[in-house]
């Protein structure tokens, strides 16, 4: 026994039990790590939820509509003037004449009511009809003459000031500055709402009908937006898809090590972080001046945000591509398999699940982009529909995000609601787009 | 493989019908002073007439002429919305592009007003005020000294006694041009500054020494007092809302659908309503254009259908909508009608 088993005696360590001065610092330190990481997982949730609560507490109103229900006898006398159906001749009477007829059905109404109107004049009971209404009527009758001479329920919208005054933007003490609305108007739309004529309503229209001028945004909708960005998505997952995965394939299985095919990395990783906009002034100069692809159609906007995404597409390609593991490659090699072959039968069915999710990641970012739209003349006022695929990808159409970014700059304050709705909106497609992606991994994803 | 097929031919179908289609709507660009005027008529015409509504975008006047400017042909637009008068060097971008005739079209007149917050001070301008607050130099005691009033109440015992802050529209605005010629140049006469920038400019005539001059007026103040505002009026509105005491520099049509948040400054001693501007009493205000390319007419659908309604009296007469919106009809509209009719070309400028 020599002295070295002597246990030497550890003079700063008192107990097991209790911590001393050097361990309580190591554990402090510990928890002030945690601590940091909490801290900032909080500081991004409460972003999240300021930002998400703004949203929703501007936005959910315009979910809902202010509208007017009367009945409305579609008199021939007044629509169809020839009285012979022609829709030829029809189409002279203008929004004028519907308007004059949609006035008189709303006073004939009030009169049956007993409602009274109070100080107001003719013209100031008829403001509280939307503008949108004549229009909305003339369009209908056109499409359909036989419905002329008949009486129809007609749910119109009511004018912007009113649908505000239902949601609460305009009260008493606003209206009396406001030079659009009046608090006696008011006052008669509360008269309304008692006889049951003025309600608020689930507003379809927001999302089917078209944009609509600064006089009434009660009929702002974002119907064209919504095919647009539609249009936008088929034709950026038709094009990016094959090419990404092409390019990817070649790249991961085929292409020799060399000089050129890193210069090709090292592009395709730089392209990725390439700002936005640049793609949008290289889609004006190419598509639109050289190719001459229609101003302001999905085509090129499609085209423009393929170019945007191929980078990130072909980049989630690649890393699920190389996740396959080499000796999937090796047995089907080895069984006699050519390297197509592997390629088709083996790597890309277990690599699927990671480009799938990849690609819909590479979609949802393209869908809230605005910035290469704005040089291609997508960021604009549209108030057609495009028509059906094929033709359709080349008419006008706006997106999702450049209708947010249109209704945040118009005057009326109608519009700020809109512009918190679309966001809404845009958030739903996001949300779906992202668990469609997690959904997909989770079913198809592989261990090894 | 046989995806990658349907994407080219989807292409060349695509480019294929492009070549045989004619575009068939309208495409308008420019001003967004006058994008709100020109969706007010392009709604009710795609709703009166059997043709698609146009299409119009945003951007400013500048970059609007300039697109027009780009050439002839289907993939170039149409009309340019322009809130200041096209310059020569536009018109020669356009010659050098092929495109010779372009029609000018004066929509109406566009007031620019000064508000502050509603519940705010009473604010009755002169644009002798304004420079006063504004410029980097003024006049004191017949020489030029830099602007040292931090308050409206040094500027003018008759103004409030409230810190000066203003928010004027950045330079790429058309709106800015008229702030400096209609409020700035003016308030510089006014206050004898200009007389004292004229007898110390440089220039080798009359002429240049009075554009020194003029620009040495239009030199505003560095020190935050003056913010330049890039966006949009609704930018303008937020920064006002969260600074209750500043001054905002809005369009008349802006401020008339904000009448509940915005209170109104006179100028001179005129409130500025459409009524004002229309009789000349209300000094700032400029003309609204539009420059339509001639060689599209006939070529594209609806377009002479489209500028003609545009200027009709049902539109920008003084009881139409446009004049509703806060527009201030032109009172010589049945010359631009006639023009309008007759596809008279603009000549060259004066």
């Amino acid at each position: 026994m020599t002295d070295a088993a002597v246990p030497t005696a550890r003079p700063h360590r008192a107990s097991l039990l209790a911590d001393d001065a050097r361990m309580k610092r190591r554990k402090a330190a510990e928890t002030r790590f945690r601590l940091y990481g909490l801290s900032a997982i909080a500081v991004s949730l409460a972003t999240l939820a300021i930002m998400l609560w703004t949203i929703f507490s501007d936005g959910v109103s315009a979910f809902y509509q202010a509208k007017l229900t009367f009945p409305v006898t579609l008199s021939s006398d007044l629509l169809d003037p020839m009285g012979n159906g022609n829709r030829d001749e029809m189409v002279k009477v203008t929004t004028v004449g519907y308007n004059k007829l949609l006035t008189r059905a709303f006073e004939a109404e009030l009169a049956a009511k007993g409602i009274d109107t109070g100080e107001l004049s003719n013209k100031d009971v008829n403001a509280l009809i939307s503008k949108d209404a004549a229009g909305d009527l003339r369009a209908m009758v056109l499409a359909n003459p036989a419905v002329l001479d008949t009486t129809i329920t007609a749910k119109m919208l009511a004018a912007g000031r009113i649908d505000g005054y239902l949601k609460g933007r305009v009260t008493m003490q606003t209206a009396e500055r406001d030079g659009q609305i009046s608090p006696e108007q008011l006052q008669f739309a509360d008269r309304l709402i008692d006889a049951g004529i003025l309600s608020s309503q689930w507003n379809w229209d927001f999302f089917t009908n078209p944009d609509a001028s600064d006089q009434r945004p009660e009929a702002a909708g974002l119907g064209v937006a919504i095919l647009g960005s539609l249009y936008l998505m088929i034709l950026v997952a038709v094009m990016c898809v094959p090419v990404g995965v092409a390019a990817s394939i070649y790249l991961e299985e085929f292409a020799p090590k060399n000089r050129w095919t890193d210069l090709i990395e090292v592009n395709i990783s730089n392209l990725a972080a390439v700002p936005s906009i640049v793609y949008g002034i290289l889609g004006l100069a190419i598509f639109i001046n050289f190719m001459g692809f229609p101003q302001s159609s999905t085509l090129v906007g499609a085209l423009v945000i393929s170019l945007m995404v191929l980078p990130t597409i072909i980049i989630a390609t690649r890393a699920s591509i190389r996740a396959v593991p080499p000796s999937i490659r090796d047995a089907a090699l080895g069984v006699g398999a050519s390297k197509m072959q592997m390629v088709v039968h083996h790597v890309l069915p277990l690599a699927a699940p990671g480009i799938l999710t990849g690609t819909i990641l590479g979609l949802a970012t393209a869908l809230g982009e605005t910035a290469p739209l704005l040089l291609i003349g997508m960021v604009a006022f549209v108030d057609n529909y495009p028509s059906a695929p094929v033709e359709g990808f080349l008419d006008p159409a706006t997106a999702l995000p450049v209708q947010v970014y249109g209704w945040a700059q118009r005057a009326d304050p109608a519009f700020i609601e809109r512009s918190s709705g679309a966001i809404i909106v845009l958030l739903a497609f996001l949300v779906v787009m992202n668990v469609a992606a997690i959904i997909l991994r989770r079913k198809f994803e592989r261990r090894w | 493989m046989r995806l990658v097929n349907l994407t080219v031919s989807a292409i060349a179908i695509a480019a294929a019908a492009t070549a045989a289609d004619a575009r068939d709507q309208v495409q308008v660009t420019g001003s967004s002073t006058v994008l709100p005027y020109a969706t007010i008529v392009a709604e009710a015409f795609g709703e009166n007439f059997d043709f698609p509504t146009p299409v119009i975008e945003g951007g400013g006047s500048g970059a609007g002429r300039k697109k027009l400017c780009e050439g002839v042909g289907e993939t170039t637009v149409d009309i340019a919305n322009s809130s200041s008068r096209i310059a020569q060097s536009d018109i020669d971008l356009c010659a050098a592009n092929g495109v010779n005739e372009i029609m000018e079209v004066r929509i109406g007149y566009d007031g620019i007003v000064f508000a502050s917050d509603v519940n705010g001070a009473e604010f009755a301008l002169t644009p002798a005020d304004v420079y006063g607050a504004l410029a980097a130099k003024v006049a004191k005691d017949g020489a030029v000294a830099d602007n040292a009033a931090t308050k409206w109440s040094e500027v003018n015992p008759a103004l409030p006694d409230q810190e000066i802050l203003v928010f004027i529209p950045g330079t790429k605005h058309g709106t800015r041009e008229v702030f400096d010629t209609k409020v700035i140049i003016e308030g510089c006469k006014a206050t004898g500054a200009h007389d004292l920038f004229l007898a110390t400019a440089e220039g080798a005539d009359d002429k240049e020494k009075k554009a020194n001059a003029d620009k040495a007026c239009n030199e505003l103040r560095t020190d935050g007092r003056s913010v330049d505002i890039d966006g949009d009026y609704t930018e303008t509105l937020a920064r006002l809302d969260a600074d209750k005491t500043a001054v905002g520099v809005f369009g008349l049509s802006f401020y008339q659908n904000n009448t509940d948040k915005l209170r109104v400054a006179t100028m001179n001693g005129v409130v500025p309503s459409v009524e004002t501007i229309a009789a000349g009493d209300y000094p700032v205000s400029r003309p609204l254009y539009f420059y339509v390319k001639k060689a599209h007419i006939g070529v594209i659908p609806g377009l002479k259908e489209y500028i003609e309604f545009f200027v009709s009296d049902e539109m920008a007469g003084p009881d139409g909508p446009l004049a509703e919106y806060g527009l201030v009809s032109d009172p010589e509209l049945a010359a631009t009608q006639a023009a309008v009719a007759a596809e008279t070309p603009m000549g060259p400028l004066e």
